[in-house]
């Protein structure tokens, strides 16, 4: 039934990998994946064997897949949910997370922002007037640093991977962002009262941690943040996609060689840019102001009424989120 | 052949491709950005394709 054999075992293959000009068998590919981390986190000293680590869980491919990974790698790692308030999104989401943690005796750490801050994303968007990924983000950032020092974790992982990165690298180029590029880094040291963060996905694409997660038996949030749809980063995506396409590789040249040539001459200017930090009066987190950006958000919304999500949805993902609603019945 | 697609999930039928590859282009699909599914099972790019077949062409781009 199928022609294309494994590079490694000469099995029938189950996935062609065109970056890599050749096609893989399931145990491979898990070899490649496992082989692409362990090459991150060398490269990079992302990790030590003996860290403690919490993962930033979404209930999505990435964040399973990484968290998977770094199990199997044997790394000692607890996972944390924020749950977001974003309708059915959010509570679907948690059950992956959830049902992924339980079924391999792992740990997940919950935060409900409406239960625990009073607000969720949709309303603070409503309410702040800004688009849901500002709040969001907002939020997300504090919390896992916060859970992060709270709980003595020595690294935060995210399961950002080579798809995102290359699409955040291409904005900030587009507009050349000299400051976002000079922080575009995958590890972000520990500094007075931040937790290290580090991206162990990498030098890996979004279609193999799919792959990974399906080969793996991983049941993941496959449906989309509705807040997300049609949003820049995804355009950016589609457009460096479409050059994979046509020139497969592009896509991991483009952001590894960043990372290699171009962030060691931008990184002075990081240093720079990192001004004087001092303790949030309420919360006691870093600031440069008197009072940190997440209390100030969460001051301002929270106690409003729910706010329903199609309320604060662009048009087009207004329309998409209707027709996905009436598919779900 | 019965193909189920993603984001949001619904039903269409498709005659005439016999690969993978055959499916995603006639679909207008990026062979970057999906994967092809077949009882739990990864299917590559020049995978036979039956017409009794029922699979699941997923998206892996997600832009949160
Ligand atoms: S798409 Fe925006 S609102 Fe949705 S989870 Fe991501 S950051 Fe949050
Ligand atoms: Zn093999
Ligand atoms: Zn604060």
């Amino acid at each position: 039934m199928t022609y294309s054999k494994c590079r490694v075992c000469r099995q029938p293959a189950i996935i062609d990998l065109p970056r890599h000009n050749a096609n893989f068998c399931a145990e491979h590919l898990l070899q490649l994946c496992r082989r692409q981390v362990e090459k991150a986190i060398h490269d990079h000293e992302m990790l030590a064997t003996d860290d403690k680590i919490l993962v930033a869980v979404s209930g999505g491919k990435d964040s399973l897949a990484v968290w998977d990974i770094l199990i199997e790698l044997g790394y000692q790692a607890d996972g944390l949910y924020i749950g977001l308030g974003i309708g059915e999104y959010s509570d679907v989401s948690l059950d992956y997370a959830q049902t992924f943690a339980d079924e391999r005796g792992l740990q997940l750490i919950t935060i409900d922002l409406r239960g625990e801050y009073g607000y969720d994303v949709p309303t603070a968007a409503k309410v702040t007037k800004r688009v849901p990924c500002s709040a969001c983000g907002l939020s997300k950032r504090h919390l896992f640093d916060k859970a992060a020092l709270d709980g003595g974790y020595d690294v935060v992982v995210t399961g950002h991977n080579l798809d995102d990165e290359a699409a955040v690298l291409f904005g900030n180029t587009l507009r050349w962002d000299i400051e976002y590029l000079a922080r575009q880094y995958p590890v972000l040291p520990a500094r007075d009262g931040f937790p290290k963060k580090v991206k162990p996905l990498i030098r890996l694409t979004e279609r193999e941690m799919a792959a990974w997660c399906i080969v793996r038996g991983i049941d993941y949030q496959v449906e989309e943040c509705p807040m997300a749809l049609g949003n820049k980063h995804l355009a950016y995506k589609a457009a460096l996609n479409a050059i994979e396409r046509q020139s497969p590789g592009s896509k991991s040249a483009f952001y590894l060689n960043f990372v290699d040539k171009m962030a060691p001459l931008l990184a002075g200017l990081n240093q720079a840019a990192a001004g004087d930090l001092r303790d949030c009066e309420t919360c006691g987190a870093p600031t440069t102001g008197e009072v940190c950006a997440f209390c100030r958000l969460q001051e301002r919304v929270s106690g409003n009424h729910p706010v329903p999500v199609e309320l604060v949805l662009n048009k087009k993902a207004r329309k998409a989120y209707l027709a996905a609603q009436a598919v779900g019945e | 052949m019965i193909v189920r697609l993603r984001q949001p999930k619904r039903e269409i039928t498709v005659d005439g491709a016999h690969t993978v590859n055959q499916l995603l282009d006639q679909l207008d699909l990026n062979r970057e950005s999906f994967l092809v599914i077949r009882n739990g099972t990864l299917v590559p790019g020049d995978g036979r394709l039956q017409p009794d077949d029922t699979i699941e062409v997923r998206p892996v781009i997600s832009g949160g």
